[in-house]
Formats: structure tokens, C-alpha cells, sequence
């Protein structure tokens, strides 16, 4: 924020998005604007129908903002490219006609970032780093959910972008994997120090997972404030409740303030 | 409240308090069987090429005691006759050169029937009009038989193989386009998007993510494709048999129905069913078992 300090990785400035359906234009979001900075572990956490995927979309270049602008490394984005990977929450992201080894290797390959045993030596590398390298040689079918994951982790991470793009990545698995998957995230950033953007709809996960939080507010998307976390759920001296209370209360404000009116109306 | 508990169904009743146990489990070993082998009766029986070759025999077997009851070779000669007449189209080398002959024609129009097939799905990818074009075309020459052109082709072509091509073209392209494009069509989103995170376009990106995510239609397109190949070849041979001095399997039955020599007519269907399975059974089960299975795409 103060103009003395490093400059940030990933600009985004008054977005508006904007997408349109059979009969109408849906508005995603509305200006938000927020940096990243290199490390960051950026989330974005509101509730369902706040945008905050199509944003995450609109940042890795597949549509373009109706207003505002979106600037990587003070380039900005209009198509999609290597140098923001995405991991999805969907399992198939994983080609799987490619073994997992290949799976790295096609993307290197693919965006001309390594060849051959370079690709293969870096694959490997950062598959061992997610301890699937027993692994590499099996086809995506034959893991379970939580592997894939890590696998898309692996692959993406093996990309070395700027920035990490992760859309729920944990969303559909059970809640112990889900668990032991952010603590194996949060040992990969101590030390691999990537910069991510984490989309996520779970409290929870936003406060253990990020060291950043912006809030977005439902329909269409605003900001609604940044907030920062060491991970650990911190009571915050000035108020007295936990970083996790604060989030909710406001991010839920908005619905007590409608079930209210209801009541009265 | 007092109407509640009168009442034993009412929509608030509780389920009845039971004690709590806790018990100790039984370790693996002292189970007993945990794994078992299969019989070699159920591993037989799970063979899926033995049930069929079973099937076979029976349909063989009722063929063979229907014809010796029926004893007029000349409406449905036996089984063991028909196997004769093959053999010896066999050994003399007639039904072998049939073969040959209708099936490097079948495969020229297979050949060049998919390859104007992807191009057709190609350009249909990648603009609207060319899929609109595609579209029109497939709803409109799909649903004809192709071996209705065969009398414009002879006008067209004459007497030859390029009719016969020509017709064999129409057969296969319009199946094998419209599985290919509803097989690109279906490609996730999400895959979609992978492969244009990772900068792939036009080609490469066709060449590296929609046909191998598309495989499980390509390869039901390549067998309805071929299916309709192979049928639409032996009509077309019986209708007009012989092209440039060598008939294929077609004329061989028309022929021989003509000489009134029917085992053998038997013989030449019965190779135009046998090789139907080989293609289906060995080459495309193949092609499966190293691709859509082994992805685990198709169970």
C-alpha cells in the first residue's frame, strides 16, 4: 500500500465483470480493485454468487473486464497464458489419456517452457515434492480425488508461473483430505515461496490457507474489505473475537439485515 | 402435549433410547478367507470370447440339425456343406482373391472417407459456418443410404472402381464427422481451458487435447464408419458385380447364386460375417484396449 514499498506482482483496478446468459447480462462484479504481491497468499472468500470465480477466470485471461483493468508484472492480460496456471476444483483437469509424469511434462512441453529430460527432470522434481513420485507412471484414473489434485498442484507449480490461480482446489474432496491437502499446500509455499491466488467459499479454509483475505459481497461482487491472517485464527485485540467471527459477521451482515427486513416488511 | 404422548405416530415422536457397546474387532488372520482365488469354473465362466465361441456353437449346432431335417441343399444347405465350400474357396485360392479385392477397395473409400471426415470436423471447429455447413450436411446425407448413389455414380463414374469408391466415401464420411464433432463437442470445459492455459491454438490444440478427449466417439465413429463401409461394398458389388475384370465378395455370391451353387453362397456370406467379427473383435478391440480403456474413458 505505502508508495516506498515493493511493487505488486498482480494489479487488478475497478474490474467490472460482466457475462451473458440466454436472456440476460449478469454483472459478476463490480469494481474491485486489489494488488498482490510476490509470496502472497491471496484469497478471495465470499459466499456463492459474489464472482469470485468468474474474477479468478477474468485474471487467468479467458474474458475480458467490461471496466477496469488487469495488470501481471505491469503487463496487462488479455489472453490466457503459462505464466498464470491454474489448478480447478474438477477433477478432469488431468489429461487422462497422460500418465502423471506426462501430465507434468505435456504443459512444460506444451507452453515451450523445458524439453525433453529438462521437462522430465523438472516433472519429476515437483512430483516427488507432492510424494507421488511412486506414482508417475500410473494414469489419472487409477488415483483417488486427493491425488489428482496434487497432481494438478504438481503440475502447475512445475510451470513456475507468477502467479498460482487456485479455483476451490479442495472444494470436492472429503474433509480430512481436504485438511491434510492445505497443510501439505502450506509446506510447499514455505519452500517453494510461489505467489497464489486462492478462490474459496469456506472461512476456514481462507483463514489457515491465506496471509491475505478480500471479501467479497454476494451479487454482484464488491469489495468489502482486506484482511490479514498468520493462520492460526488470531483474536484481534481491538474487538476481541476471532479473525473468523469477524469474517462472518461480515460477510453475513448483509442476509441478518434481509431476514430483518423480511420480518418487518 | 398431553395429545402427544396419546398418540404413538406423531410426526415428533423420538426413536427408542438404546445402550451404548464397544467391541473389539477380529484380527484379519483369524477371518479366514479375506482374498480367495476364483474357481477355474467361475474364471472360465468370466471369459467373455468363451461364452460367445459357446453362443457360436449352439447357433452352428440348431443350423446344422435344421438343414439335415430340412435335406434340400438348395434353400439352406448344412453347416458341414457350407464348410466344405468354404474350404475349398480357400484352398483353390478364388474366395482369398475376392477377399483381397474387396478389401483394398473398402479400404481405399475407408481411407479417403476419413480423412475428408477430418476435415470437415476441422473446419467446423474452428468457425460457425463451417459448422453450420457440416451440420446441414450430415442431417441431410446421414439418414440416405449410400448405396442410393450407386446408380448416379455409375453415370457419373462408369463402370469401376471410382464408383464404388465414390459411394463407400459417402458411407463412411457422414457417421465418422458426426461422431468425431459430437465426440469434440463434449470435450469439458475444463479440459478446454487446461489446454489453453498451457498456450495451445488451432492445431496443437485439436492435435493435443480435443481429439484425445474426444477418442472414446472418434473410435465409434471409425466402427459404425466401417460398419456401413463394409455393408454398403457387397451391395454395391451385387448390384453390378464386376469391375474391371475382378469382382470381389459380393460377386462371388451373386455368382455363385447364379450357378445355383449354394454352399458356396453360404460360404461367402459366412466370410463377409467372419470378417465383420475380426475387424470388430480383434482390430478395433485392440485399438481400444490400448487407448480409451487404458485411460480408463470407456470401461
Amino acid at each position: 500500500m505505502n508508495a516506498s514499498g515493493p511493487a505488486s506482482l498482480l494489479q487488478v483496478q475497478g474490474v467490472t465483470l460482466q457475462y451473458r446468459t440466454e436472456k440476460h447480462v449478469v454483472t459478476a462484479t463490480y469494481r474491485v480493485s486489489f494488488d498482490v504481491y510476490g509470496a502472497d497468499r491471496f484469497v478471495v472468500l465470499g459466499p456463492s454468487g459474489c464472482g469470485k470465480s468468474t474474477l479468478l477466470k477474468a485474471v487467468g485471461g479467458y474474458m475480458a473486464p467490461t471496466e477496469g483493468t488487469m495488470k501481471l508484472k505491469g503487463v496487462p492480460i488479455n489472453n490466457p497464458g503459462a505464466d498464470r496456471v491454474f489448478v480447478f476444483q474438477e477433477f478432469d483437469q488431468l489429461l487422462p489419456w497422460k500418465t502423471v509424469k506426462q501430465n507434468v511434462t505435456f504443459a512444460l512441453q506444451s507452453a515451450r517452457k523445458l524439453r525433453g529430460k529438462a521437462a522430465e527432470a523438472q516433472a519429476m522434481r515437483y512430483i516427488e515434492k507432492v510424494n507421488l513420485a511412486r506414482f508417475a507412471d500410473s494414469y489419472p484414473h487409477t488415483l483417488s480425488g486427493g491425488m489428482k489434485q496434487r497432481v494438478a498442484i504438481a503440475r502447475a507449480l512445475a510451470m513456475e508461473p507468477d502467479v498460482l490461480l487456485m479455483d476451490e482446489p479442495f472444494a470436492a474432496l472429503d474433509a480430512l483430505t481436504r485438511r491434510k491437502m492445505q497443510e501439505e499446500l502450506l509446506q510447499l509455499w514455505d519452500e517453494t515461496r510461489f505467489t497464489m491466488l486462492f478462490v474459496t467459499h469456506s472461512i476456514p479454509e481462507a483463514v489457515l490457507v491465506g496471509n491475505r483475505i478480500l471479501l467479497l459481497s454476494p451479487h454482484p461482487g464488491q469489495v468489502k474489505g482486506e484482511l490479514n491472517s498468520d493462520g492460526s485464527d488470531r483474536v484481534d485485540a481491538a474487538s476481541g473475537r476471532k479473525l473468523s467471527e469477524r469474517i462472518h459477521d461480515m460477510l453475513f451482515a448483509d442476509r441478518i439485515e434481509e431476514q430483518e427486513a423480511v420480518h418487518h416488511g | 402435549m398431553a395429545d402427544a404422548t396419546a398418540i404413538p405416530a406423531h410426526p415428533l415422536a423420538l426413536p427408542p433410547l438404546r445402550p451404548e457397546y464397544l467391541r473389539e474387532v477380529v484380527a484379519g488372520k483369524d477371518i479366514g478367507v479375506i482374498e480367495q482365488p476364483l474357481t477355474l469354473w467361475q474364471r472360465l465362466a468370466n471369459q467373455a470370447w468363451l461364452r460367445k465361441a459357446i453362443v457360436l456353437l449352439v447357433i452352428a449346432s440348431a443350423w446344422e440339425l435344421y438343414a439335415r431335417w430340412l435335406n434340400n441343399p438348395l434353400l439352406v444347405p448344412t453347416f458341414t456343406a457350407t464348410l466344405d465350400a468354404f474350404e475349398t474357396g480357400m484352398t483353390n485360392g478364388e474366395l482369398p482373391e475376392k477377399v483381397a479385392n474387396s478389401v483394398v477397395l473398402l479400404l481405399k473409400g475407408y481411407a479417403l472417407g476419413l480423412a475428408l471426415a477430418m476435415a470437415f470436423t476441422a473446419l467446423a471447429i474452428m468457425s460457425r459456418i463451417g459448422n453450420d455447413l457440416l451440420e446441414t450436411l450430415t442431417s441431410a446425407f446421414n439418414p440416405l443410404p449410400a448405396i442410393a448413389l450407386l446408380p448416379l455414380a455409375l453415370i457419373w463414374f462408369g463402370l469401376g472402381d471410382i464408383s464404388i469408391i465414390f459411394v463407400l466415401v459417402h458411407s463412411v464420411l457422414w457417421a465418422v464427422a458426426l461422431n468425431t464433432h459430437s465426440g469434440f463437442r463434449s470435450v469439458s470445459n475444463t479440459l478446454r481451458m487446461v489446454g489453453r492455459n498451457y498456450g495451445l491454438k488451432g492445431p496443437r490444440y485439436i492435435a493435443k487435447i480435443l481429439i484425445p478427449a474426444a477418442f472414446p466417439s472418434i473410435v465409434t465413429g471409425l466402427k459404425i464408419g466401417w460398419a456401413f463401409a463394409w455393408r454398403t461394398l457387397i451391395a454395391a458389388e451385387l448390384v453390378f458385380g464386376v469391375s474391371s475384370g475382378k469382382g470381389g465378395l459380393g460377386w462371388y455370391i451373386y455368382e455363385n447364386k447364379n450357378m445355383l451353387d449354394i454352399p458356396a453362397v453360404f460360404a461367402g456370406l459366412l466370410t463377409v460375417i467372419l470378417i465383420g467379427l475380426i475387424v470388430e473383435n480383434v482390430i478395433f478391440r485392440n485399438i481400444e484396449a490400448v487407448t480409451v480403456r487404458r485411460w480408463g474413458m470407456q470401461s
